[in-house]
């Protein structure tokens, strides 16, 4: 089995508000270092096949077809081979 | 007499259903009735509204699930063989998941969720969703949504500006929608997606019934 760990995130272009509120809320605690905030999801899918080109092409289908919607978000995942649990 | 048959798509989370089904059947005296998402066709309706709501509480993005619903395969053949759909607010962000429009619905500019009677202008009256409005004409429409955002890229604006897709724009825009565009219809001019609520103005009673024109254009269109 493999774990899917999938990141998508807003494209650069694309303004995210909901960063900007709380980067507003990170520099009003002093955290005067950090210059950008960007939010975006992360979703786990167990894949059960022992094959990893065919969980990679499952988790980027899924990715490419529900899970991320590219007019606006990107998606990168890492496969983790697990024993189940 | 209007040979309209409207459908209003009813999944779990759908609330403006009612109100569109009220504003059809009881105002507009259109032969109307509900489709449960579960059903696998639309039987003989030939005007498919897909309503506000939260459908399947807009978890993942804003219509994302919807679009895989049972009902929707059979829309989406309709809507690519010419048959009239119109998606509000959530509809809208339905028929943008599903690529019937272009575009995408972000989260408003200001973060907030804004529920108030908006200005728009009609900015094209030859298409079947406008003809009972006059061109540039001011209307007052309510909008209730977070995400409204609207976004395309460059390319895809500059279609929809040449192709006079561009049907309602805001006056004083509320949630940073790229070029204000508050509602659009696609190339083949058979689909209309709006953020504003027609159907939320459509009864004398409420004090406004701007919506009536939007609503009432698409009906007699099917005379």
């Amino acid at each position: 089995m493999f774990i899917a760990k999938i990141k998508i995130t807003l494209r650069s272009s694309i303004l995210d508000p909901q960063g900007k509120a709380v980067e507003g809320s990170l520099k009003s605690l002093g955290f005067d270092k950090i210059i950008d905030t960007r939010i975006g999801k992360y979703i786990e899918l167990k894949i059960d096949t022992d094959k990893k080109d065919e969980a990679e092409n499952i988790a980027g289908q899924a990715c490419k077809k529900l899970l991320a919607n590219q007019v606006m978000e990107n998606y990168e995942f890492d496969l983790i081979k697990s024993d189940g649990g | 007499m209007s040979k309209a048959k409207v459908g209003i798509v009813v999944f779990p989370g759908s609330n403006c259903d009612h109100d569109a089904y009220f504003a059809f059947k009881d105002i507009l005296k259109v032969d109307t009735k509900f489709l449960w998402h579960k059903e696998g066709n639309i039987g003989d309706r030939n005007l498919i509204i897909l309503p506000g709501g939260f459908s399947y509480g807009d978890y993942l993005r804003c219509g994302a699930i919807a679009r895989f619903s049972n009902l929707m395969s059979d829309i989406i053949n309709f809507a690519n063989n010419g048959g009239v759909v119109i998606g509000i607010c959530n509809g809208f962000q339905i028929l943008c998941e599903t690529g019937l429009l272009p575009g995408v619905l972000l989260k408003n500019k200001n973060l907030q969720f804004i529920c108030k009677t908006v200005s728009l202008t009609v900015e094209n009256n030859k298409s079947i969703f406008t003809g009972n409005c006059e061109i540039k004409e001011v209307i007052n429409i309510p909008i209730a949504h977070g995400e409204g955002c609207y976004f395309c890229d460059d390319n895809i604006l500059m279609e929809l500006i040449s192709n006079n897709q561009i049907l309602f724009t805001y006056n004083d825009n509320p949630n940073g929608s790229l070029y204000n565009i508050a509602g659009i219809q696609n190339i083949k001019r058979n689909i209309l997606g709006m953020m504003p609520h027609p159907e939320r103005a459509a009864d004398e009673i409420l004090g406004n019934t701007d919506g009536i024109k939007i609503l009432s254009s698409v009906v007699e269109s099917f005379e």
